[in-house]
């Protein structure tokens, strides 16, 4: 059963990742977690597994949509690199409790200026 | 700010997430894309994407190293995904721009409540 539950919320994790442009990583690691008995370390690396093939699908379609930025896209990827090793070295370094409430105040901070903005009278910034 | 230096921060700052939290970035991604380039919603969320194809794949590896990868598991949840994001991807090209946005901050909300909830 908890087999299922986990690969329904893999599901729900790719729709919510192809709605909205993440990998849907938010929903994976709480399946891995919860449902596969993985710790949490475990199962945000077995989470980054998953979201690889996931984001090269959306990638495809969203292709053929007209919305990739391939360019731009290619290059946040490629000078991502120190961000990933810090990253990744921080996950098995320090308190986890820490850095979710880190990143739990930077999600706040970023609805409430997108929240702004989608209500705000339409007049796009420039790139 | 040159355009490229805006890139790297936000190729940074989405590599550190994702390292960190194991997602793809694109928690960061998108609103930076959208509040900081002046992106369209559905073009953030494609070119987003893009990059996070780049950056899960390094993060992968390099947690791999440490051995806290389990693909038998990964396979679990990413196959179901992969019907779940072709649906997705239909689904948003049928939505407001501005809902995208707004689903998107609901989105950090609940995430921001589970992260702080023990």
């Amino acid at each position: 059963m908890s087999e299922l539950a986990a690969a329904l919320l893999g599901f729900a994790g790719g729709m919510v990742g192809g709605l909205l442009g993440v990998g849907g990583g938010i929903l994976f690691v709480p399946a891995l977690a919860i449902f596969l008995d993985q710790s949490q370390v475990e199962a945000e690396a077995t989470s980054l597994l998953a979201i690889v093939p996931v984001a090269m699908v959306a990638v495809w379609r969203q292709l053929g949509y007209g919305n990739v930025r391939v360019r731009d896209g290619l290059v946040i990827g490629a000078l991502s690199p120190v961000g990933v090793g810090i990253g990744v070295v921080l996950a098995n370094e320090v308190s986890q409790r820490a850095l979710e409430l880190i990143f739990a105040g930077l999600a706040l901070l970023i609805a409430t200026q997108l929240v702004i903005r989608a209500l705000r009278p339409a007049d796009r910034a420039p790139d | 700010m040159p355009r490229t230096v805006k890139l790297a921060v936000i190729g940074t700052a989405a590599g550190a997430f994702s390292g960190l939290l194991g997602v793809g970035g694109g928690t960061v991604l998108v609103p930076l894309l959208v509040i900081w380039l002046g992106f369209g919603e559905r073009e953030a969320t494609g070119t987003s994407m893009m990059a996070i194809v780049v950056i899960a794949a390094l993060a992968v590896s390099l947690q791999a190293t440490y051995g806290n990868v389990d693909p038998p598991n990964a396979a679990l949840v990413g196959v179901p995904a992969l019907a779940g994001v072709v649906a997705g991807t239909a689904i948003q090209q049928r939505v407001p721009e501005r809902a995208i946005s707004l689903l998107f901050a609901a989105l950090l909300i609940v995430i921001a409540i589970e992260l702080i909830v023990p």
